[in-house]
């Protein structure tokens, strides 16, 4: 196996400490990033403009189809019944009355559910979707409180509901741990995230602090919460013999497809995938047991089976965040620099899967600092798997991070944003790599500016009636990935159109939209010459919509993609171009046609190249390379959020009257979505901050508030105009110059409203989330 | 014994327990009408019944027997969308889209409370026989339908330019100061 | 939802003889109950829709006359309500979100039940509401809603309407049809507390139908505070309606009533009448909410209340008292 080979085997089982000496090794040349994407320089295209989306009119109109919108003939209904004990084992089952209920065609439970093998659980495998490990439905064990325990399929939703309300189930219950006392109490284990430890130790970090000067030691808590996409989960699932087709709202349309095939003991290519709209994920619509349950109680009926799960349903079976409880102290000079960063504490997950929440990521790269210690513990609980929400790590690291270090400034006497700017790191302060492109500082700078920063007072010291009213702020900051597997099909026709073919999704972060305008301006065609195809299992690329990577990934599958097509174009071209005796790394795409980089008067259009070969189309398919840029740089999209907080001196309750986000994210590739994605991160920062928590009954493990009416998410009422605004500065190693900007929003937000409840009434509130009861 | 739906008259379903939200999107293939709780608490499901918004998730389809449902397929003229449907579009006033027609009848509703002269929980004058549609009004009176993208100022600003003014929404400036620091 | 059999009632007569039936239920607008039989909590196997009742407002000697099945929005948005009587205004429109309201009728609106969330749920939880002598697992679960007066060992569940916080301050009567007749009845007097007994919520005898509710003159100041969780659509944690007339520096008239605190929307009587006739002052004010709130008892996550009612009382008086002046 060569370099290349071994760096790509190593991403995808994310083993990085292969990929790391790959890197050693590495020429330059093939870095993606080595070269600068030459798209990073086109100032007058379609990159970089304002466009509305694509799908718009369909949205606006009612007319796109989500998953469970999709009519099949034939179709049965599924309502799925939940266990009520955290665990133990099914002892009795009383499944009669359902069964001869009207309308009903199935009550599945484990005593008849096909055989399946156990869920691939995430990151064990590139392509595995599982949300926890387990085999679903083929025994009597129950692992939390609220497992599925029968589905029942039915000619009606009605029927089906009613029936499922018929299904008595009793348990044998034994001791379970439910309670994070309980589970802290029976010990607790290191963390790991992507294969690598979350612990970590420079210097003597605990040393620096006892002997620092000014410091601050502090513990702050933040709760369970949960997606909650408007959208509830759902799938269709029909089977052709062996073939399983899936209509689902999925961001792992690829994934999903490799896993229910493992699940089914099938070849991948059995299973077919679609999601071409997805009603909001957040992390949340991987593969949990509802698909598996409709494509099991499919094959079990002989029907196709739609499975959409009621609200409560979503609450029981997708996990959702886990809680934290972060330590975080800082040592510092009377000059505010930092000595010692410490960054500790424990969450809670299952035994059944992977991912303790890594609410120390962002601190690993947010400031300079010689001495660190960083380090995640984790405690087990008997409760649905947790998972992957919106910036896991740092939607709730940067609460207890950013908080402290507003305490400090307190301490030291020290405006946070000098204190911050103090420390700003020259380089990476724990990996020793340089920043790929870092622009923090000036987005402190505009953003001060525009908010008024200057006119923050004291803490309690303004009132307007019984209100009073504080400004804070916080940086917010979540890591570029580009996750490796990317792969896209260019398909050229010869009327001089293209369509560029991916396995990626639209959950509403303007996908398709930015993806059309980076095409088309890549290949030189107007825009409506080039659509995009994509949510489809069977199309190139194992992408995943998370980690805010995919613009990133489809980016460097269609340079890769185009780099074969050129290639093709110019062996097609021939020796009468123009173009001739031109490699594909001269020309690019220009006016409907490839031209010479620097002198685009050799020019030759796709019409023309394609009728002289005598050809309709030509295809290309290629895959990204890894990404090795990753090992190379420190990759980051960074935020200065600031805002302005009311909180009634009476009652307690706190409004956010202003909010101000400032970013630098590189290159924005379509200001009107990003825009947006930006706001809707800084309003689920709101949520986090003042209203979200999934109450978990400790006694039990069942989650209470399994509703929205009971669990609050922000409504228009709690959102204020939020202003953005960036730095646009592209990032030269990354594709397009661009940086995610799906995740960014949420991180430091809370810590921002927290600082302002601070500023404005001089109460530190360190135990998210921030409701009045903790502010009387 | 029908339903008027978008101008057709369609029939009650046999089973009274059906709602009206899944006659829309089960019987009639109506699935504009989007099902985010069941439960009354997102507003995803709002329609108009005899022009008033209602929450189709909590009304059985009988009860909706002899009157009017328009939904958000029955709001474009042939071709041309309704002002606040562009609006959205323009304003950028969604992202996933799925709460999107919750919030664009709930408006079209909210349009014609404002226009009688309905007060809200935060008017400060109950017996103003006018009442100015601030934003806060506009945000208080859009609350029961909640959006988890964020497309929060998109949708008011979108709705503030259809029924207000165009200055009442912020300024989409592409070249703006919002656009580059 | 299990089967039932849908009917409209065209009168009160025909609504109570059809629902002769243990099983029956009336169905205003339905956003209450749909909601619980949906959860299987209720089970009717017989709906009478009563919303073609009487939806008329009259003016009545000075008060009004409400039939059952006029809209919250509808009432709400009444001239003579929002002038004369700007509490139930205020009250109404804090509650829910404006679909729901476009919905929900007065009756129903009286009539629905608590949003305890182990009430809710059917599977999993105990509930001496739901299936009387279960237990109560809210009493050491989370009860940050939940009441703090007039509690039992048996139920700490709040009644969760604003709408009826105001009638109870406005001394609304409630006009009752059943198969023995007509009656009427204080509002503060319909809704018990839960005693031994939660599962009986109400003083109305099987199939009684609330046809009517009858607000008499109202000649003070009034308004409705609700404090709640976020800005909008949530229900109360502590809500106050109070009205207060102002004379010669001091009190000449007060009511008081208090939402999200319990089983029933709670009459401050006790606070009433600590104010009767006294200063117009804060601290008169503060000593009237601590003598209400005196035998309030707290739960595990809601002591808060107790505080948080007592400065939304002084906090609304004060208005009142400054709007007098
Ligand atoms: C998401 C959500 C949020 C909400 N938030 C709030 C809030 O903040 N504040 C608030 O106050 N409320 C709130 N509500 C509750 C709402 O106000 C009630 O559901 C509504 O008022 C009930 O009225 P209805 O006509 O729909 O009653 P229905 O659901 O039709 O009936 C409720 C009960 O009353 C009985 N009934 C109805 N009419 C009569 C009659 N004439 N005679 C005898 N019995 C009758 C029914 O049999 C049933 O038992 C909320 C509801 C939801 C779903
Ligand atoms: S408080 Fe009342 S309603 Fe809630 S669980 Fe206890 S008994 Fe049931
Ligand atoms: S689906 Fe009707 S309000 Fe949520
Ligand atoms: S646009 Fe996705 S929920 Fe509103």
């Amino acid at each position: 196996m060569n370099i290349l080979e071994q760096a790509g085997e190593a991403a995808k089982g994310a083993a990085q400490g292969v990929l790391k000496k790959a890197i050693e090794l590495a020429p330059d040349s093939w870095l993606p990033g080595g070269r600068p994407d030459p798209l990073i320089h086109h100032q007058h295209g379609h990159v970089g403009k304002p466009m509305s989306r694509i799908d718009g009119p369909l949205k606006v109109k009612g007319a796109a189809r989500f998953s469970a919108e999709f009519p099949l003939v034939g179709m049965t209904y599924a309502a799925v019944a939940f266990s009520t004990i955290a665990k133990g084992r099914i002892a009795t089952l009383d499944i009669k009355a359902a069964a001869e209920a009207p309308g009903v065609v199935l009550v599945m439970t484990h005593l008849n559910a096909p055989p399946m093998k156990p869920t691939p659980l995430f990151m064990t495998h590139s392509k595995a979707a599982g949300g926890d490990n387990l085999a679903v439905m083929q025994d009597d064990r129950i692992h939390w409180n609220g497992q599925p325990v029968a589905v029942v399929l039915a000619e009606t939703q009605e029927q089906a509901d009613h029936a499922k309300s018929l299904i008595r189930v009793e348990y044998e219950a034994e001791p379970a741990t439910t309670s994070l006392a309980a589970a802290k109490a029976q010990g607790t284990g290191p963390g790991q995230f992507m294969g690598e430890p979350l612990k970590l130790e420079i210097g003597d970090a605990e040393a620096r602090l006892v002997e620092a000067p000014h410091k601050i030691s502090a513990t702050y808590r933040t709760p369970r919460q949960n997606h909650n996409a408007i959208e509830p989960h759902a799938a269709m699932l029909v089977w052709n013999g062996e073939e399983l087709r899936v209509h689902d709202s999925s961001q792992g349309v690829a994934h999903t497809a490799w896993s229910l095939a493992k699940i089914f003991d099938i070849d991948e290519k059995q299973v077919n995938v679609t999601s071409p709209y997805v009603g909001g994920g957040f992390g949340s619509k991987c593969l949990w047991q509802h698909q598996v349950l409709g494509a099991a109680a499919a094959k079990l009926a002989a029907r196709p089976v739609r499975i959409a799960l009621s609200r409560e349903g979503v609450f029981r079976v997708v996990g959702g965040r886990s809680l934290t409880e972060q330590h975080v102290a800082i040592g510092a000079q009377p000059d505010g620099r930092f000595t010692s960063i410490i960054h500790t504490g424990v969450t809670v997950m299952t035994r059944h899967n992977a991912f303790p929440e890594p609410f120390i990521v962002a601190t690993r790269s947010g400031y300079a600092a010689d001495n660190f210690k960083l380090d995640v513990e984790v405690a087990y609980i008997d409760m649905v798997a947790n998972t992957f929400m919106r910036a896991p790590g740092e939607a709730v690291g940067t609460f207890g991070l950013e908080c402290a270090i507003d305490e400090l400034a307190e301490e030291l006497g020290m405006d946070p944003i000098e204190l911050r700017i103090r420390n700003e790191p020259e380089k990476d302060p724990t990996e020793g790599t340089p920043f790929s492109s870092r622009h923090i500082v000036e987005a402190y700078r505009a953003g001060a500016e525009r908010f008024g920063w200057s006119q923050r007072t004291a803490p309690g010291m303004r009132r307007e009636g019984e209100w009073l009213v504080g400004m804070g702020c916080a940086t917010g900051t979540y890591p570029y990935y580009r996750m490796p597997g990317g792969a896209a099909r260019i398909t050229l026709t010869r009327d001089g159109r293209a369509t560029v073919a991916v396995a990626a999704h639209e959950m509403g972060m303007g996908t398709a939209t930015v993806n059309m305008s980076i095409a088309a301006e890549r290949l030189g065609l107007p825009l409506d010459h080039v659509s995009i195809e994509y949510g489809d299992s069977t199309l190139p690329g194992v992408i995943l919509a998370g980690g805010s990577q995919q613009t990133a990934s489809i980016g460097a599958s269609v340079i890769a993609a185009q780099r074969v097509l050129v290639t093709e174009l110019l062996k097609l071209a021939g020796n009468d171009s123009p173009l001739a005796g031109l490699g594909a790394d001269q020309v690019g795409g220009y006016d409907a046609g490839l031209a010479k980089l620097d002198e685009p008067e050799r020019h030759e259009s796709y019409a023309s190249i394609l009728s002289r070969a005598g050809r309709d189309e030509v295809v290309a398919q290629a895959s990204a390379p890894p990404p090795l840029e990753l090992q190379h740089w420190s990759m980051h999209s960074y935020s200065a959020i600031f805002c302005e907080v009311r909180v009634n001196a009476v009652t307690g309750e706190t409004r956010v009257s202003r909010v101000l986000g400032s970013f630098d994210c590189g290159r924005i590739l379509n200001p009107k979505t990003a825009a947006s994605q930006f706001r809707g991160g800084i309003i689920m920062g709101l949520g986090l901050a003042l209203m979200e928590e999934t109450e978990f009954d400790e006694r039990n493990g069942r989650i209470m508030n399994a509703s929205l009416a009971d669990y609050h998410v922000p409504v228009h009422l709690d959102v204020p105009p939020i202003e953005v605004i960036w730095t646009d500065i592209p990032d030269p190693h990354t594709p397009m110059g661009a940086h995610g900007v799906g995740e960014i929003g949420i991180t430091g937000t809370g810590a921002a409203v927290a600082n302002a409840v601070y500023n404005a009434t001089g109460k530190r509130i360190r135990d998210l989330p921030l409701t009045l009861d903790k502010l009387m | 014994m029908s339903i008027i739906v978008n101008g057709s008259a369609t029939p009650l379903p046999p089973d009274p327990r059906v709602s009206l939200l899944d006659l829309l999107r089960e019987h009639l293939k109506l699935t504009g009408t989007k099902k985010g709780c069941n439960q009354g608490a997102c507003g995803a499901c709002t329609v108009l019944l005899d022009g008033e918004r209602v929450v189709s998730c909590l009304t059985l389809a009988v009860q909706a027997e002899g009157r009017a449902v328009t939904t958000v397929e029955g709001l474009a003229q042939s071709d041309k969308l309704h002002p606040l449907q562009q609006a959205f579009i323009d304003r950028d006033g969604f992202q996933c889209g799925y709460c999107t027609p919750g919030q664009i009848c709930s408006a079209i509703g909210m349009a014609a409370e404002l226009e009688r002269g309905v007060p809200s929980h935060v008017t400060g004058d109950l017996t103003a026989g006018t009442i100015a549609a601030s934003r806060e009004e506009l945000a208080e009176r859009m609350s029961g339908n909640l959006c988890r993208c964020g497309a929060h100022n998109g949708i008011i600003d979108a709705i503030a330019a259809t029924f207000i003014s165009k200055e009442a929404a912020q300024p989409y400036r592409p070249d703006g100061p919002e656009m580059a620091a | 939802m299990t089967p039932f059999q849908y009917s409209r009632a065209t009168s009160a007569a025909e609504a109570v003889q059809s629902a002769g039936l243990e099983a029956a239920k009336y169905l205003g607008g339905g956003t209450n109950l749909v909601d619980l039989m949906r959860e299987t909590i209720e089970r009717p196997a017989v709906l009478v829709d009563v919303t073609g009742l009487s939806a008329n407002i009259d003016e009545r000697e000075g008060g009004l006359l409400i039939g059952a099945a006029v809209r919250n929005t509808a009432l709400a948005e009444h001239r003579v309500v929002r002038e004369r009587y700007p509490v139930l205004a205020r009250a109404i429109l804090a509650g829910a979100s404006a679909q729901i309201r476009n919905m929900a009728t007065v009756g129903g609106n009286i009539l629905q039940r608590t949003r305890c969330a182990y009430f809710y749920d059917d599977e999993g939880s105990r509930c001496n509401k739901r299936t009387p002598g279960q237990g109560c697992d809210a009493l050491d679960g989370f009860n940050r809603m939940h009441a703090i007066l007039g509690t039992s060992p048996a139920c700490v569940a709040t009644h969760p309407s604003d709408m009826c916080v105001a009638l109870a301050a406005l001394d609304a009567t409630v006009h009752l049809e059943g198969r023995q007749g007509r009656r009427t009845l204080a509002l503060t007097d319909l809704h018990r507390l839960p005693g031994d007994h939660p599962e009986i919520e109400t003083v109305l005898e099987p199939g009684e139908l609330i046809t009517a509710v009858e607000l008499p003159p109202l000649t003070m100041a009034s308004t409705y505070r609700k404090v709640r969780d976020r800005a909008s659509y949530a229900f109360a944690l502590v809500s106050v309606a109070a009205a207060l007339r102002v004379e010669d520096g001091a009190v000449k008239a007060v009511r008081l009533a208090l939402g999200g605190v319990a089983h029933k929307p709670w009459r401050a009587w006790k606070a009433e009448a600590a104010l009767k006739d006294g200063p117009v002052t804060a601290e008169a004010f503060r000593a009237a909410a601590e003598a209400e709130l005196a035998d309030a008892a707290p739960l595990r996550d809601n002591a808060f209340k107790i505080e948080l009612a007592k400065r939304t009382m002084v906090s609304v008086l004060g208005e009142l008292a400054g709007e007098a002046a």
